[in-house]
């Protein structure tokens, strides 16, 4: 039974199980594998996608739940976006594994919320386990590309932390 | 065995001295004049350029460092390649990173005899080694240079990879030159810079090579390899340390869809299927029972309460089981005047829980002989381990390796132990098919491989002028090395380092240092900075307490130490570290700080963090650290060892804590199993110490130091020490 999927931007037919968790169809039948499998039940946050903007754990969510939906995987951001400018600037990843994952959930953030405070970042990143310990340069980052996309469309820089 | 060996050399087209060396090797013999690199290479096939097996540079100029050194986040990728550049004088923005194949003779660790990563040695071994590359490469472009200008070499100058001759206004780039320079012959001792020299080591210019690619997508994990025709393998494992499968019943495994085999093997019963899915979906189903009489029944409660009697002198050993001294001098136990600290301390089992849980990709039986694709941090001990399961030489075992989604140690260990299961499921499957090996996170942390259990018990007795005069130290753990080829006749010095050669017990008239290794039936592993995961935390923590019946200044009572034991490097780094902090002064309201210092793989670092109670529970703030890691490759990377090193080591002062229930592993994922999060992470300042001595390790000095740091915050906050981790029980 065939799942339809917007990924990308790109309607794709899908052939897994419905009950096949999202990040499993990404990794292994549409072959993006950016995001990546940490531990299976939405604990660590390495899986995270975007469904319709909003962040989710790729590795729990059956594919049928998403049928329709508009899916973003770090491949679909495009590698010049403010995020992953900053990430790359202040040499945020170490062994890079969850990074991905970082990313889609601090622009999941910065979507909604383009001028964070450090207690919004904590909040919205908490999801995330980074085990290198990266957690100071990837906040600096988020910071960062808020004050850059900030800078470029007129706004006031993000809040500094304390 | 023979025979299986002259199989095994008609298929890989290895000499008839190869397969001696191999059959010796894997027979446990030794070879009269043949180095461990010699041996553990044989049959192996590696292409070596003019510049030989680190440089290779490209017809447009643009240069290819070979990193013999896995990169897993520490950051040597770039800092290797920047030694090659500094002495090459190559652009920087035009070098990139390979990853060397694995031969143990072209590419050993220098420190090891076998390649591998570890230690925190990646570039401290390969410092003089890939100096000399780049020299030695550098001379034949100028000596090229010199021939094709007619000029004197000695006027020759490099920069940028551009070699130049000012007096004639001649100049070249390295791609114009290459076949001239290919030509000469590389002088065996090239003359190196004087570190006053360098352009690019010690810079902010010596930055990640591989940020864009994992900030992307792009960059390549043992988990993202999708060869042809590739099957991925779950495996049912043990419910207990020391089980072995006894039957199963495949039939409800297989009717899931996409499950192509169910196969025995020495580990458990793996489902191979054709997706990763399939395969854990076939594990469900799948029902194996197993032999528990000879597993570990023991948990954490009775290895400690059993640890805890003996450090105690409390019961009687087992057989074989003794007392090693690891320091001692004077009478330790004799009576004084002065004030007495007496403690325990208690440290629980940590599993390393990488983010990318072990994996591996193996090929056995195709016409290209033995494959493996996977993130290998000890290529050699992989190759043997692998060459005794097929029936190959060490050293025609291919390895690809990968980057690694961390390791923190794990995916070094003597018997391969996630490699050779991938392998002998490789070999059943047979004709070179591809078998991807994929643990889930409850595999992973239950599969063992943990930082020890640990218990100390330390009775000081300080002079009339509050120092130590008498220190009794008893530390029970389990063996890193036991069993091993490199396991030392006496006791372990992986258990006791950093209590072992510590600036306080030197500076001590009376030691009693001893250890106890007893065995159980659950791995044991090295842990991001090893022994001093524990050794630190008691050293430090204890000097606190003495500090204070001493009615003492922490910081002015450690100088005072370091004098006494002539602990020069120490002394700097606290002294750093005490000016950075503002030591003295006041801290911010509710903020109290704590001090630690701690060498280890040749580093000090000195740390002194800001602690709130928040509901009880310590909050770090900023984190002031010093390190004397001589020379400084690359001061941003060694930064960013020390941020994460410190949420490392904060996450298990805090939180990490495997516990074993019945020989049984009772915490399997991250929601039993907290460990450090976002908003929990300190805010952590690097101030490196000027230093020409050569490179020592980053790694992992930046993890031992914080836990320790934060108690003396707590106990400065509230009287209170903490003697037992982690200090927030889950």
């Amino acid at each position: 039974m065939a799942t339809s999927l917007e990924i990308n931007g790109r309607t794709v037919q899908v052939e897994a199980a419905p009950d096949t968790p999202l990040l499993w169809v990404l990794r292994e039948e549409v072959g993006l594998t950016g995001a990546k499998f940490g531990c299976g039940i939405g604990q660590c946050g390495a899986c995270t996608v975007l469904a319709n903007g909003a962040p989710v754990r790729s590795c729990s969510l059956p594919v049928s739940a998403l049928s329709g939906m508009k899916i973003t995987t770090i491949e679909g951001l495009g590698g010049t976006q403010p995020l992953q400018a900053a990430w790359v600037k202040l040499d945020v990843p170490q062994c890079g594994y969850c990074q991905t994952g970082q990313i889609m959930s601090a622009a999941a953030l910065l979507a909604s919320n383009p001028r964070p405070s450090d207690a919004e970042i904590d909040a919205a990143m908490e999801g995330n386990i980074c085990r290198c310990g990266a957690y100071q340069r990837i906040h600096a980052a988020i910071q960062e590309a808020a004050q850059a996309t900030g800078q470029a469309t007129g706004q006031a820089t993000a809040k500094s932390r304390a | 065995m023979n025979s299986r060996f002259d199989q095994a050399a008609a298929r890989n087209g290895t000499t008839r001295r190869d397969l001696v060396v191999g059959t010796a090797l894997i027979s446990g013999a030794l070879l009269v004049g043949c180095s461990p690199a010699d041996l553990m290479s044989a049959g192996a096939k590696t292409e070596v350029g003019a510049f030989g097996p680190f440089i290779r540079i490209a017809a447009d100029g643009a240069v290819t460092v070979v990193s013999k050194h896995i990169e897993f986040g520490q950051g040597s990728h770039a800092s290797l390649a920047a030694i090659v550049a500094e002495e090459l004088d190559a652009d920087w923005s035009r070098v990139s990173v390979e990853q060397s194949p694995a031969n143990s003779k072209l590419y050993a660790n220098t420190l090891m005899g076998v390649q591998g990563t570890g230690g925190s040695t990646a570039i401290a071994n390969s410092w003089m080694q890939l100096r000399k590359a780049g020299a030695a490469a550098r001379a034949m472009f100028t000596g090229a240079a010199a021939a094709a200008w007619k000029v004197p070499e000695a006027e020759i100058t490099v920069k940028d990879g551009v070699v130049s001759h000012v007096a004639s206004g001649k100049s070249a780039g390295f791609g114009a030159l290459i076949q001239g320079a290919a030509a000469i012959t590389p002088p065996a001792e090239p003359r190196l810079k004087s570190p006053e020299a360098f352009t690019l080591i010690g810079t902010d210019r010596v930055r990640r090579k591989d940020s864009l690619a994992k900030s992307t997508g792009q960059a390549r994990y043992t988990q993202d390899v999708n060869l042809e025709g590739m099957l991925t393998a779950v495996v049912a494992h043990a419910p207990r340390f020391g089980a072995k499968v006894s039957g199963f019943d495949a039939a409800e495994a297989r009717k899931v869809a996409g499950v192509v085999d169910v196969i025995q093997i020495p580990t458990g019963v793996a489902v191979v299927a054709k997706s990763t899915w399939a395969a854990i979906q076939g594990r469900n189903a799948l029902k194996v029972t197993w032999d528990e009489s000879k597993a570990e029944g023991r948990g954490s409660a009775e290895l400690e309460a059993q640890y805890t009697d003996w450090a105690a002198g409390k019961g009687a050993l087992p057989d074989k089981l003794k007392w090693e001294s690891f320091e001692s001098r004077g009478d330790a136990a004799a009576a004084g005047e002065g004030e007495v600290f007496e403690a325990t301390f208690d440290f629980p089992f940590l599993a390393h829980a990488s983010m990318e849980p072990m994996n591996c990709v193996a090929q056995v039986g195709g016409k290209g002989g033995t494959k493996l694709t996977f993130a290998s941090q000890s290529q050699t001990i992989d190759q043997i381990n692998t060459a005794r399961i097929v029936g190959a030489l060490p050293g025609s075992i291919q390895i690809e390796t990968l980057f690694a989604g961390g390791s923190f140690g794990r995916r070094a260990n003597f018997q391969s132990d996630f490699v050779t299961e991938c392998v002998q499921i490789a070999k059943k499957v047979g004709k070179g098919t591809p078998v991807k090996l994929v643990w889930t996170r409850e595999d992973d942390m239950a599969a063992g491989y943990f930082r020890p259990l640990t218990h100390h018990r330390v009775r000081v007795r300080l002079d009339k002028d509050g120092f130590p005069a008498a220190w009794t130290h008893r530390v029970v753990t389990q063996s890193l090395m036991k069993g091993s080829p490199l396991a030392p006749s006496g006791f372990d010095a992986t258990t006791v380092e950093g209590a072992m050669g510590s600036p306080y017990l030197k500076a001590t008239p009376a030691v009693d240092g001893q250890v106890l290794m007893p065995e159980n039936g659950v791995p044991v592993l090295w842990w991001r900075s090893v022994g001093a995961t524990h050794t630190a935390y008691v050293m430090e923590h204890t000097l606190d307490h003495l500090a204070k019946k001493a009615g003492r200044d922490p910081v002015a009572y450690r100088l005072a130490l370091f004098e006494k034991a002539g602990a020069a490097r120490h002394i700097a780094v606290l002294k750093l570290a005490a000016e950075k902090a503002g030591w003295g002064k006041p801290a911010p309201a509710g903020v109290t700080r704590g001090v630690a210092v701690h060498e280890c793989f040749g580093s000090v670092v000195a740390q002194i963090a800001e602690v709130r109670l928040v509901d009880g529970n310590p909050k770090v703030g900023r984190v002031v650290t010093a390190i004397d890691c001589g020379t400084a490759i690359s001061p941003d990377q060694i930064a960013a060892q020390m941020e994460g090193g410190t949420c490392f080591g904060l996450s298990a002062a805090l939180h990490d804590e495997m516990i074993i229930k019945a020989g049984a592993v009772d915490r399997k994922n991250f929601d039993a199993y907290p460990v450090l999060r976002h908003s929990e992470a300190p805010k952590v300042e690097t101030y490196i110490l000027p230093s020409t001595n050569p490179p020592s390790g980053a790694g992992e000095p930046g993890v031992p130091v914080i836990a320790p740091a934060v108690a003396n915050a707590v106990l400065a906050a509230t009287g209170t020490g903490a003697f037992r981790l982690p200090m927030i029980r889950a």
